[in-house]
């Protein structure tokens, strides 16, 4: 062990025997929440309670991937390093449980807690997740009103009946979204069939431009791009893409809406069904 | 001429089945059908807007490389010399990287071709100013090492700086070279500047066959030597330049081609030039095809078959010339 871990361990260790000098108001909700993931950013800050959160991390000012980047920026920023985090001397810390191990086990070893929360492949997952940062903030109440509205709407975008056109989320380098993932399950609630599902494509499989084609969906969706350029995302404008495009409906649908397992996937939800109708009324003319 | 029937026959062959290979399993009288009756059904835009430039660039990009190696080795009378051995491809991709992530190739069309010419040109001005005029294999080599390992470095810091997630995964593509998911808009991108070269390189066949004599033999015969090297770097700049900035750099095409056909048209390098543009179609074309059998569902990368077929040659020439100084 060298000089420095052992520092390190010694002043976790002082800093655990610290007595609590700032009791929770409500029994055993941490006081001081950091969060260094941006899907457990986006569920604290609709749950925690004021003054609660002290931290998101970086990429949660990132319009890009971010639905939240107005709240994010009433926060500290953290970029997701153990040593920094350490020295906000948080209660606990929220992260996925894809955050860089390293830094995780770090931070157990100096004794602040981390609850990890796996990634939402599915709406029921996302419900789950809601309950369950509701139980790590000792927000319950706010949880289950959070989870309500969350049922309601969807609810509501579900009850439309019809007819299921077929869509393809077609990603950078030709991936396809297909069953047991997020994408995919919010294709599904939103009364569309997923064409690559049906032609035999999984998720993380790469659909060749050529299937995609042959397969001609009534319906592409792709994901907003990035800025910088690249060739990933140059199949995105290849004219057999742009074909489908043109004369038919198309959606561009930017990652904040489902990147992350949070109430934001209803907004994916809601804009799929809105294409889905035109889609149905053009096709009943 | 004897050999120009034979070659013309194989790039068409090549070309024929390039068009009938892919993923989309259609029938090979409807893909055809569909190619040249056009109209909107899907099939018709696999095989026009997928199949159809996919082959037309193996073709562009294979002639290109198979005629700037032979003319870079006619005009510096050595067999190493190669546009992606001696980093002009590597400086090409340099360019045509920087044009993607400066944005200047969304805000005009041909910027992306012309970068990658201005990288090109940089990278074969640099090589043949390190190996000097009468440049011996060692200087030529040790001269491409330098110039690709720097384009090489500078390429991967441009894309790992990008603000765009996908970009740094691509160093892969511009180092090895892919043809995949192209479309009739690159074909388009590369013509103009490629029929440049085209025209500046097949100009120097009588050049380069009186310099077989020797450079003072040449000059008396009424060649300008500086004419020469000039149409030289411009024509090999212009081709290579455009066919990196579509698909990569592609190695040792330029290498392989002359190689195997220089015995055919005896030492002649005038004749080697349009051998080897057909050779290096044909070699480009098979690669692409064979990356499609292999692994279809996966982007294997040109560069890596044509290294596979290329480094051992190379390999070979470079004990051949050092047993040819003892």
């Amino acid at each position: 062990m060298t000089l420095v871990t052992i520092l390190v361990l010694a002043m976790a260790r002082m800093a655990a025997a610290e007595p609590d000098v700032s009791p929770s108001p409500n029994g055993g909700a941490p006081a001081r929440v950091v969060s260094m993931n941006l899907c457990t950013d986006q569920l604290a800050m609709l749950l925690a309670g004021e003054g609660q959160l002290w931290s998101v991390s970086r990429i949660s000012l990132d319009p890009m991937v971010s639905p939240m980047v107005d709240e994010a920026k009433s926060h500290v920023i953290n970029h997701g390093r153990a040593e920094e985090i350490y020295l906000m001397r948080p209660d606990i810390v929220l992260a996925s449980t894809l955050s860089p191990r390293s830094t995780v086990l770090m931070l157990e070893r100096l004794g602040i807690e981390v609850a990890q929360f796996a990634p939402a492949s599915t709406l029921v997952d996302v419900r789950d997740r809601i309950l369950e940062m509701g139980r790590v903030l000792g927000r319950e109440a706010a949880a289950r009103a959070v989870l309500a509205r969350f049922d309601a709407r969807l609810e509501a975008l579900e009850a439309d009946q019809g007819p299921r056109p077929r869509a393809v989320i077609y990603h950078a380098n030709g991936y396809v979204s297909g069953r047991g993932s997020l994408a995919g399950d919010i294709l599904d609630r939103s009364g569309f069939v997923n064409a690559a599902h049906t032609k035999g494509y999984g998720s993380g499989q790469v659909m060749p431009l050529e299937v995609l084609a042959l397969t001609d969906p009534d319906l592409v969706v792709t994901a907003q791009t990035y800025p910088g350029g690249s060739r990933a995302e140059e199949v995105l404008s290849h004219p057999v893409v742009r074909a489908f495009r043109a004369g038919r409906d198309s959606a561009v649908i930017s990652d904040q809406s489902w990147v992350c397992g949070t109430p934001f996937v209803l907004d994916a939800i809601e804009q799929l069904a809105e294409v889905r109708r035109r889609i149905i009324a053009r096709g009943g003319e | 001429m004897r050999l120009a029937l034979p070659l013309l026959v194989v790039v068409a062959g090549l070309f024929m089945v390039s068009l009938l290979t892919g993923p989309a399993e259609i029938g090979v009288g409807r893909s055809l059908a569909a190619l040249f009756a056009g109209g909107e059904d899907p099939v018709a835009l696999v095989m026009r807007e997928i199949r159809l430039p996919r082959a037309l660039l193996a073709v562009m990009i294979g002639a290109s490389l198979g005629l700037s190696g032979a003319a870079m080795q006619g005009y510096l009378r050595n067999p190493l010399a190669e546009p992606g051995l001696i980093g002009v491809s590597g400086s090409a991709a340099l360019g045509a990287v920087l044009a993607i992530q400066t944005g200047l190739a969304a805000t005009f069309a041909l910027g992306l071709p012309l970068a990658a010419l201005a990288g090109a040109l940089g990278g074969v001005l640099l090589v043949m100013a390190l190996a000097g005029p009468r440049g011996t294999s060692l200087t030529l080599i040790l001269g491409g090492i330098a110039v690709s390992s720097l384009a090489g470095a500078l390429t991967a810091l441009v894309l790992n700086l990008s603000p765009n997630p996908f970009a740094a995964s691509e160093i892969v593509f511009w180092m090895m070279g892919s043809l995949a998911d192209r479309s009739m808009t690159h074909v388009w991108l590369a013509l103009p500047l490629m029929v440049v070269g085209f025209g500046l390189l097949a100009g120097l066949g009588r050049g380069l066959d009186a310099l077989t004599l020797g450079e003072d033999a040449a000059q008396a015969m009424g060649i300008d030597m500086g004419r020469l090297r000039l149409m030289l770097v411009i024509g090999t700049a212009c081709v290579v330049g455009a066919g990196t900035a579509v698909a990569g750099a592609i190695g040792f095409v330029g290498l392989v081609v002359p190689h195997l056909l220089r015995p055919l048209v005896g030492a002649h390098p005038g004749r080697l030039l349009w051998a080897s543009a057909l050779g290096g179609a044909a070699m480009v074309l098979l690669a692409d095809i064979a990356v499609r059998v292999i692994l279809p569902e996966r982007d294997l990368k040109l560069g890596v078959l044509t290294a596979l077929v290329g480094a051992p040659l190379f390999l070979h020439l470079i004990l051949r010339l050092r047993r040819e100084r003892i």
